[in-house]
Protein backbone atom coordinates (compact mmCIF):
# COMPACT_ATOMS: atom_id res chain seq x y z
CA UNK A 1 0.00 0.00 0.00
CA UNK A 2 2.80 2.36 0.95
CA UNK A 3 4.36 1.95 -2.48
CA UNK A 4 1.07 2.52 -4.24
CA UNK A 5 0.61 5.77 -2.34
CA UNK A 6 4.07 6.90 -3.38
CA UNK A 7 3.26 5.96 -6.97
CA UNK A 8 0.11 8.11 -6.98
CA UNK A 9 1.87 10.92 -5.17
CA UNK A 10 4.69 10.94 -7.69
CA UNK A 11 2.23 11.31 -10.55
CA UNK A 12 0.13 14.16 -9.21
CA UNK A 13 1.49 15.85 -6.11
CA UNK A 14 5.21 15.54 -6.82
CA UNK A 15 4.71 15.94 -10.56
CA UNK A 16 8.15 16.37 -12.18
CA UNK A 17 7.08 19.13 -14.53
CA UNK A 18 4.55 21.12 -12.56
CA UNK A 19 5.83 20.73 -9.02
CA UNK A 20 9.60 20.53 -9.53
CA UNK A 21 9.90 22.05 -13.01
CA UNK A 22 12.37 19.45 -14.17
CA UNK A 23 12.73 18.14 -17.70
CA UNK A 24 11.59 21.52 -18.97
CA UNK A 25 13.89 21.77 -21.97
CA UNK A 26 12.61 18.75 -23.84
CA UNK A 27 9.15 19.48 -22.44
CA UNK A 28 9.13 22.82 -24.26
CA UNK A 29 11.00 21.68 -27.35
CA UNK A 30 9.15 18.45 -28.18
CA UNK A 31 5.59 19.43 -27.27
CA UNK A 32 4.54 20.65 -30.71
CA UNK A 33 2.53 17.52 -31.60
CA UNK A 34 0.80 14.96 -29.42
CA UNK A 35 2.29 11.96 -31.19
CA UNK A 36 5.95 12.80 -30.69
CA UNK A 37 5.25 14.13 -27.19
CA UNK A 38 3.71 10.79 -26.25
CA UNK A 39 6.71 8.91 -27.69
CA UNK A 40 9.17 10.93 -25.65
CA UNK A 41 7.00 10.54 -22.56
CA UNK A 42 7.03 6.75 -22.90
CA UNK A 43 10.80 6.76 -23.32
CA UNK A 44 11.29 8.93 -20.23
CA UNK A 45 8.99 6.74 -18.14
CA UNK A 46 10.90 3.66 -19.23
CA UNK A 47 14.28 5.18 -18.36
CA UNK A 48 13.10 6.38 -14.95
CA UNK A 49 11.78 2.89 -14.17
CA UNK A 50 15.19 1.40 -14.96
CA UNK A 51 17.64 3.99 -13.64
CA UNK A 52 15.95 4.77 -10.32
CA UNK A 53 16.20 1.22 -8.88
CA UNK A 54 19.77 0.87 -10.18
CA UNK A 55 20.83 4.16 -8.65
CA UNK A 56 19.03 3.21 -5.45
CA UNK A 57 21.12 0.04 -5.20
CA UNK A 58 24.27 2.04 -5.95
CA UNK A 59 23.38 4.55 -3.26
CA UNK A 60 22.72 1.90 -0.61
CA UNK A 61 25.55 -0.51 -1.35
CA UNK A 62 28.30 1.75 -2.68
CA UNK A 63 27.81 5.45 -2.13
CA UNK A 64 26.30 6.15 1.28
CA UNK A 65 28.67 6.71 4.20
CA UNK A 66 29.78 3.34 5.53
CA UNK A 67 28.11 1.54 2.65
CA UNK A 68 31.19 -0.48 1.80
CA UNK A 69 31.06 -2.34 5.13
CA UNK A 70 30.06 -5.51 3.26
CA UNK A 71 33.55 -5.62 1.71
CA UNK A 72 35.08 -6.04 5.16
CA UNK A 73 35.61 -3.98 8.31
CA UNK A 74 38.48 -2.03 6.75
CA UNK A 75 36.11 -0.33 4.33
CA UNK A 76 33.44 0.62 6.86
CA UNK A 77 34.72 4.17 7.24
CA UNK A 78 34.76 5.00 3.54
CA UNK A 79 32.41 7.75 2.39
CA UNK A 80 32.01 7.91 -1.37
CA UNK A 81 29.00 10.22 -1.45
CA UNK A 82 30.92 12.93 -3.31
CA UNK A 83 31.08 10.55 -6.27
CA UNK A 84 27.31 10.21 -6.52
CA UNK A 85 26.79 12.75 -9.31
CA UNK A 86 29.32 11.09 -11.59
CA UNK A 87 28.03 7.59 -10.79
CA UNK A 88 24.40 8.54 -11.38
CA UNK A 89 25.04 10.28 -14.67
CA UNK A 90 27.26 7.44 -15.84
CA UNK A 91 24.48 4.94 -15.09
CA UNK A 92 21.94 7.09 -16.90
CA UNK A 93 24.13 7.70 -19.95
CA UNK A 94 25.16 4.08 -20.29
CA UNK A 95 21.63 2.77 -19.72
CA UNK A 96 20.41 5.12 -22.43
CA UNK A 97 23.01 3.75 -24.80
CA UNK A 98 22.19 0.18 -23.78
CA UNK A 99 18.44 0.58 -24.12
CA UNK A 100 18.99 2.16 -27.51
CA UNK A 101 20.96 -0.87 -28.69
CA UNK A 102 18.51 -3.42 -27.22
CA UNK A 103 15.47 -1.71 -28.67
CA UNK A 104 17.15 -1.40 -32.03
CA UNK A 105 17.91 -5.12 -32.10
CA UNK A 106 14.63 -6.55 -30.83
CA UNK A 107 11.96 -4.07 -31.78
CA UNK A 108 12.84 -2.05 -34.87
CA UNK A 109 9.36 -0.55 -35.06
CA UNK A 110 9.58 0.85 -31.54
CA UNK A 111 13.09 2.02 -32.33
CA UNK A 112 11.82 3.88 -35.36
CA UNK A 113 9.32 5.64 -33.13
CA UNK A 114 11.60 6.41 -30.23
CA UNK A 115 14.87 6.60 -32.17
CA UNK A 116 15.64 10.29 -32.06
CA UNK A 117 14.40 10.70 -28.49
CA UNK A 118 16.58 8.13 -26.82
CA UNK A 119 19.82 10.15 -26.93
CA UNK A 120 17.88 13.22 -25.77
CA UNK A 121 16.87 11.39 -22.64
CA UNK A 122 20.38 11.20 -21.24
CA UNK A 123 20.27 14.95 -20.72
CA UNK A 124 16.67 15.15 -19.58
CA UNK A 125 16.96 16.63 -16.11
CA UNK A 126 13.85 14.78 -14.93
CA UNK A 127 15.87 11.55 -14.94
CA UNK A 128 18.90 12.79 -13.04
CA UNK A 129 16.53 14.81 -10.86
CA UNK A 130 14.69 11.62 -9.94
CA UNK A 131 17.92 10.01 -8.80
CA UNK A 132 18.94 13.08 -6.80
CA UNK A 133 15.57 13.23 -5.02
CA UNK A 134 15.97 9.54 -4.30
CA UNK A 135 19.31 10.33 -2.68
CA UNK A 136 17.63 12.78 -0.31
CA UNK A 137 14.93 10.34 0.80
CA UNK A 138 16.38 6.84 0.37
CA UNK A 139 16.50 6.10 4.12
CA UNK A 140 12.93 4.87 4.33
CA UNK A 141 12.86 3.31 0.88
CA UNK A 142 13.09 -0.19 -0.51
CA UNK A 143 13.88 -1.12 -4.10
CA UNK A 144 10.13 -1.44 -4.72
CA UNK A 145 9.61 2.13 -3.60
CA UNK A 146 12.36 3.26 -5.94
CA UNK A 147 10.66 1.51 -8.86
CA UNK A 148 7.22 2.86 -7.96
CA UNK A 149 8.32 6.45 -7.63
CA UNK A 150 10.30 6.13 -10.87
CA UNK A 151 7.19 4.86 -12.65
CA UNK A 152 5.06 7.56 -11.04
CA UNK A 153 7.42 10.39 -11.97
CA UNK A 154 7.65 9.04 -15.49
CA UNK A 155 3.89 8.78 -15.90
CA UNK A 156 3.44 12.24 -14.43
CA UNK A 157 5.89 13.62 -16.98
CA UNK A 158 4.11 11.73 -19.75
CA UNK A 159 0.78 13.17 -18.62
CA UNK A 160 2.16 16.69 -18.51
CA UNK A 161 3.84 16.65 -21.93
CA UNK A 162 0.85 15.04 -23.64
CA UNK A 163 -1.53 17.56 -22.10
CA UNK A 164 0.54 20.57 -23.10
CA UNK A 165 1.05 19.19 -26.61
CA UNK A 166 -2.71 18.78 -27.03
CA UNK A 167 -3.31 22.35 -25.89
CA UNK A 168 -0.60 23.71 -28.17
CA UNK A 169 -2.03 21.89 -31.20
CA UNK A 170 -5.40 23.58 -30.67
CA UNK A 171 -3.84 26.91 -29.83
CA UNK A 172 -1.98 27.14 -33.13
CA UNK A 173 -5.23 26.85 -35.05
CA UNK A 174 -7.83 28.75 -33.13
CA UNK A 175 -6.29 31.57 -31.16
CA UNK A 176 -5.06 35.04 -31.89
CA UNK A 177 -1.87 35.56 -29.93
CA UNK A 178 0.25 38.74 -30.08
CA UNK A 179 3.09 38.13 -32.55
CA UNK A 180 6.08 38.40 -30.19
CA UNK A 181 4.44 35.96 -27.78
CA UNK A 182 3.75 33.25 -30.35
CA UNK A 183 5.42 29.89 -30.06
CA UNK A 184 7.66 29.68 -27.05
CA UNK A 185 6.33 32.67 -25.13
CA UNK A 186 2.74 31.49 -24.88
CA UNK A 187 3.94 27.98 -24.03
CA UNK A 188 5.72 29.38 -20.97
CA UNK A 189 2.55 31.08 -19.78
CA UNK A 190 0.50 27.95 -20.47
CA UNK A 191 2.90 25.86 -18.45
CA UNK A 192 2.71 28.37 -15.62
CA UNK A 193 -1.08 28.21 -15.57
CA UNK A 194 -1.04 24.42 -15.60
CA UNK A 195 1.53 24.48 -12.81
CA UNK A 196 -0.73 26.66 -10.69
CA UNK A 197 -3.59 24.27 -11.40
CA UNK A 198 -1.48 21.31 -10.32
CA UNK A 199 -0.69 23.09 -7.06
CA UNK A 200 -4.19 22.31 -5.93
CA UNK A 201 -3.02 18.71 -5.52
CA UNK A 202 -0.60 19.87 -2.83
CA UNK A 203 -3.32 19.88 -0.20
CA UNK A 204 -4.09 16.19 -0.68
CA UNK A 205 -2.62 13.91 1.96
CA UNK A 206 -2.00 10.29 1.01
CA UNK B 1 37.37 25.61 -40.00
CA UNK B 2 38.90 27.59 -42.82
CA UNK B 3 36.64 30.58 -42.25
CA UNK B 4 37.75 33.02 -39.61
CA UNK B 5 35.50 33.10 -36.59
CA UNK B 6 34.53 36.52 -35.41
CA UNK B 7 35.64 36.31 -31.78
CA UNK B 8 33.71 39.39 -30.78
CA UNK B 9 30.40 38.04 -32.03
CA UNK B 10 31.15 34.67 -30.43
CA UNK B 11 31.43 36.42 -27.09
CA UNK B 12 28.64 38.99 -27.38
CA UNK B 13 25.93 37.34 -29.50
CA UNK B 14 24.67 35.09 -26.71
CA UNK B 15 24.02 38.13 -24.50
CA UNK B 16 20.92 39.07 -26.43
CA UNK B 17 20.52 38.08 -30.08
CA UNK B 18 21.28 34.41 -29.53
CA UNK B 19 20.55 34.18 -25.82
CA UNK B 20 20.66 30.57 -24.62
CA UNK B 21 17.54 30.87 -22.45
CA UNK B 22 15.10 33.03 -24.34
CA UNK B 23 16.15 32.32 -27.93
CA UNK B 24 17.67 28.83 -27.94
CA UNK B 25 15.30 27.76 -25.11
CA UNK B 26 17.93 25.79 -23.21
CA UNK B 27 18.42 25.36 -19.47
CA UNK B 28 14.93 26.38 -18.41
CA UNK B 29 14.63 24.11 -15.38
CA UNK B 30 17.18 25.89 -13.25
CA UNK B 31 15.84 29.31 -14.25
CA UNK B 32 12.56 28.37 -12.65
CA UNK B 33 13.91 26.74 -9.57
CA UNK B 34 16.63 29.04 -8.29
CA UNK B 35 15.29 32.51 -9.04
CA UNK B 36 12.95 33.05 -6.08
CA UNK B 37 15.77 35.06 -4.48
CA UNK B 38 18.49 37.10 -6.12
CA UNK B 39 21.49 35.67 -4.23
CA UNK B 40 21.09 32.00 -5.26
CA UNK B 41 20.31 33.15 -8.80
CA UNK B 42 23.63 35.01 -8.93
CA UNK B 43 25.59 32.08 -7.48
CA UNK B 44 23.94 29.68 -9.91
CA UNK B 45 24.77 32.01 -12.82
CA UNK B 46 28.42 32.21 -11.78
CA UNK B 47 28.63 28.43 -11.34
CA UNK B 48 27.24 27.85 -14.81
CA UNK B 49 29.64 30.40 -16.35
CA UNK B 50 32.59 28.61 -14.73
CA UNK B 51 31.48 25.08 -15.65
CA UNK B 52 30.50 26.06 -19.18
CA UNK B 53 33.74 27.91 -19.95
CA UNK B 54 36.01 25.16 -18.64
CA UNK B 55 34.08 22.22 -20.09
CA UNK B 56 34.07 23.99 -23.45
CA UNK B 57 37.85 24.36 -23.28
CA UNK B 58 38.43 20.75 -22.21
CA UNK B 59 36.14 19.30 -24.87
CA UNK B 60 37.69 21.56 -27.44
CA UNK B 61 41.18 20.33 -26.52
CA UNK B 62 40.02 16.72 -26.73
CA UNK B 63 37.81 17.17 -29.75
CA UNK B 64 39.95 15.21 -32.20
CA UNK B 65 40.58 12.29 -29.81
CA UNK B 66 37.01 11.56 -28.65
CA UNK B 67 35.38 8.75 -30.66
CA UNK B 68 31.99 9.98 -31.86
CA UNK B 69 30.10 6.88 -30.72
CA UNK B 70 30.77 7.48 -27.02
CA UNK B 71 31.08 11.25 -27.06
CA UNK B 72 27.93 11.84 -25.00
CA UNK B 73 29.26 9.78 -22.12
CA UNK B 74 32.67 11.49 -22.33
CA UNK B 75 31.06 14.92 -22.35
CA UNK B 76 28.80 14.08 -19.43
CA UNK B 77 31.66 12.73 -17.35
CA UNK B 78 33.82 15.81 -17.95
CA UNK B 79 30.93 18.10 -17.08
CA UNK B 80 30.08 15.99 -14.03
CA UNK B 81 33.68 16.22 -12.81
CA UNK B 82 33.62 20.01 -13.05
CA UNK B 83 30.22 20.20 -11.37
CA UNK B 84 31.46 18.10 -8.45
CA UNK B 85 34.32 20.59 -7.99
CA UNK B 86 31.88 23.53 -7.99
CA UNK B 87 29.56 21.68 -5.62
CA UNK B 88 32.31 20.94 -3.12
CA UNK B 89 33.63 24.52 -3.34
CA UNK B 90 30.17 25.92 -2.63
CA UNK B 91 29.68 23.55 0.29
CA UNK B 92 32.99 24.74 1.73
CA UNK B 93 32.68 28.50 1.20
CA UNK B 94 28.97 29.30 0.77
CA UNK B 95 27.14 26.64 2.73
CA UNK B 96 23.82 28.49 3.12
CA UNK B 97 23.49 29.19 -0.58
CA UNK B 98 24.47 25.64 -1.46
CA UNK B 99 21.69 24.38 0.86
CA UNK B 100 19.17 26.57 -0.98
CA UNK B 101 20.33 25.38 -4.39
CA UNK B 102 20.21 21.72 -3.22
CA UNK B 103 19.91 19.39 -6.19
CA UNK B 104 20.12 22.14 -8.75
CA UNK B 105 23.91 22.38 -8.64
CA UNK B 106 23.93 18.69 -9.51
CA UNK B 107 21.46 19.34 -12.26
CA UNK B 108 23.93 21.70 -13.97
CA UNK B 109 25.21 18.45 -15.50
CA UNK B 110 22.01 17.95 -17.39
CA UNK B 111 21.56 21.63 -18.07
CA UNK B 112 20.96 21.52 -21.78
CA UNK B 113 22.99 24.70 -22.31
CA UNK B 114 26.09 22.67 -21.57
CA UNK B 115 25.35 19.79 -23.91
CA UNK B 116 24.07 22.18 -26.53
CA UNK B 117 27.20 24.32 -26.54
CA UNK B 118 29.54 21.34 -26.32
CA UNK B 119 27.86 19.67 -29.28
CA UNK B 120 27.32 22.77 -31.35
CA UNK B 121 30.49 24.71 -30.71
CA UNK B 122 33.25 23.09 -28.69
CA UNK B 123 33.37 19.91 -30.79
CA UNK B 124 34.33 21.93 -33.86
CA UNK B 125 36.38 24.86 -32.64
CA UNK B 126 39.74 25.75 -31.11
CA UNK B 127 40.04 26.23 -27.32
CA UNK B 128 40.16 30.05 -27.28
CA UNK B 129 36.94 30.64 -29.26
CA UNK B 130 35.36 27.79 -27.30
CA UNK B 131 36.30 29.54 -24.05
CA UNK B 132 34.77 32.81 -25.27
CA UNK B 133 31.64 30.97 -26.40
CA UNK B 134 31.34 29.35 -22.98
CA UNK B 135 31.72 32.66 -21.16
CA UNK B 136 29.30 34.38 -23.55
CA UNK B 137 26.58 31.79 -23.18
CA UNK B 138 27.12 31.54 -19.44
CA UNK B 139 26.74 35.31 -19.09
CA UNK B 140 23.65 35.27 -21.33
CA UNK B 141 22.16 32.65 -19.02
CA UNK B 142 23.16 34.56 -15.90
CA UNK B 143 21.58 37.77 -17.24
CA UNK B 144 18.19 36.09 -17.54
CA UNK B 145 18.59 34.48 -14.11
CA UNK B 146 19.39 37.80 -12.48
CA UNK B 147 16.56 39.71 -14.21
CA UNK B 148 14.05 37.01 -13.23
CA UNK B 149 15.44 36.80 -9.70
CA UNK B 150 15.31 40.61 -9.38
CA UNK B 151 11.61 40.84 -10.20
CA UNK B 152 10.62 37.78 -8.21
CA UNK B 153 12.42 38.85 -5.06
CA UNK B 154 11.32 42.48 -5.36
CA UNK B 155 7.64 41.71 -5.90
CA UNK B 156 7.50 38.53 -3.86
CA UNK B 157 9.43 39.45 -0.73
CA UNK B 158 10.00 43.19 -1.07
CA UNK B 159 13.74 42.63 -0.64
CA UNK B 160 16.88 42.52 -2.79
CA UNK B 161 19.77 40.28 -1.68
CA UNK B 162 17.78 39.91 1.54
CA UNK B 163 17.81 43.67 2.27
CA UNK B 164 14.44 45.35 2.65
CA UNK B 165 13.89 47.77 -0.26
CA UNK B 166 10.14 48.33 -0.18
CA UNK B 167 9.81 50.97 2.57
CA UNK B 168 7.65 50.37 5.61
CA UNK B 169 5.18 53.18 4.83
CA UNK B 170 4.11 51.28 1.71
CA UNK B 171 3.02 48.39 3.88
CA UNK B 172 1.36 50.83 6.27
CA UNK B 173 -0.76 52.11 3.40
CA UNK B 174 -1.97 48.69 2.38
CA UNK B 175 0.75 47.39 0.03
CA UNK B 176 1.50 43.71 0.50
CA UNK B 177 3.97 41.28 -1.00
CA UNK B 178 2.70 39.09 -3.80
CA UNK B 179 3.17 35.58 -2.43
CA UNK B 180 2.51 34.10 -5.86
CA UNK B 181 5.83 35.47 -7.14
CA UNK B 182 7.71 33.12 -4.81
CA UNK B 183 6.16 30.07 -6.46
CA UNK B 184 7.96 28.50 -9.44
CA UNK B 185 5.15 29.01 -12.00
CA UNK B 186 5.59 32.77 -11.79
CA UNK B 187 9.17 32.39 -12.99
CA UNK B 188 7.69 31.05 -16.22
CA UNK B 189 5.48 34.10 -16.52
CA UNK B 190 8.39 36.48 -15.84
CA UNK B 191 10.50 34.71 -18.47
CA UNK B 192 7.57 34.82 -20.88
CA UNK B 193 7.39 38.59 -20.35
CA UNK B 194 11.13 38.88 -21.00
CA UNK B 195 10.64 36.90 -24.22
CA UNK B 196 7.74 39.15 -25.16
CA UNK B 197 9.77 42.32 -24.64
CA UNK B 198 12.81 40.84 -26.37
CA UNK B 199 10.91 39.67 -29.44
CA UNK B 200 9.05 42.94 -29.77
CA UNK B 201 12.43 44.59 -30.22
CA UNK B 202 13.99 41.86 -32.40
CA UNK B 203 11.28 41.29 -35.00
CA UNK B 204 13.29 38.68 -36.92
CA UNK B 205 12.94 36.25 -34.01
CA UNK B 206 9.14 36.20 -34.10
CA UNK B 207 7.46 33.01 -35.21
Amino acid sequence: MENFNIFIRSIFIDNMVFAYFLGMCSFLAVSKSVKTAFGLGVAVTFMLCITLPINYLLQVYVLQPGALAWLGPDYAGVDLSFLSLIMFIAVIASMTQLVEMVVEKYSPSLYAQLGIFLPLIAVNCAILGGSLFMQQRYDSWTIGTAFCSGAGWGLGWLLAITAIAAIRERLEQYSHIPKPLRGIGITFILTALMGIAFMSFLGIKI
Amino acid sequence: MAEKINLKSVLFNPFSKNNPVIVQVLGICSVLAVTAKLAPALVMGLSVIAVLAFSNVIISLLRSTIPTSIRIIVQLVIVAGLVVIVDQLLKAYAYDVSKQLSVFIGLIITNCILMGRLEAFAMGNKPWPAFLDGVGNGVGYAIILVITGFFRELLGSGTLFGIQVVPQWCYDHGYSNNGLMILPPMALVVVACIIWAHRSRNKDLQE
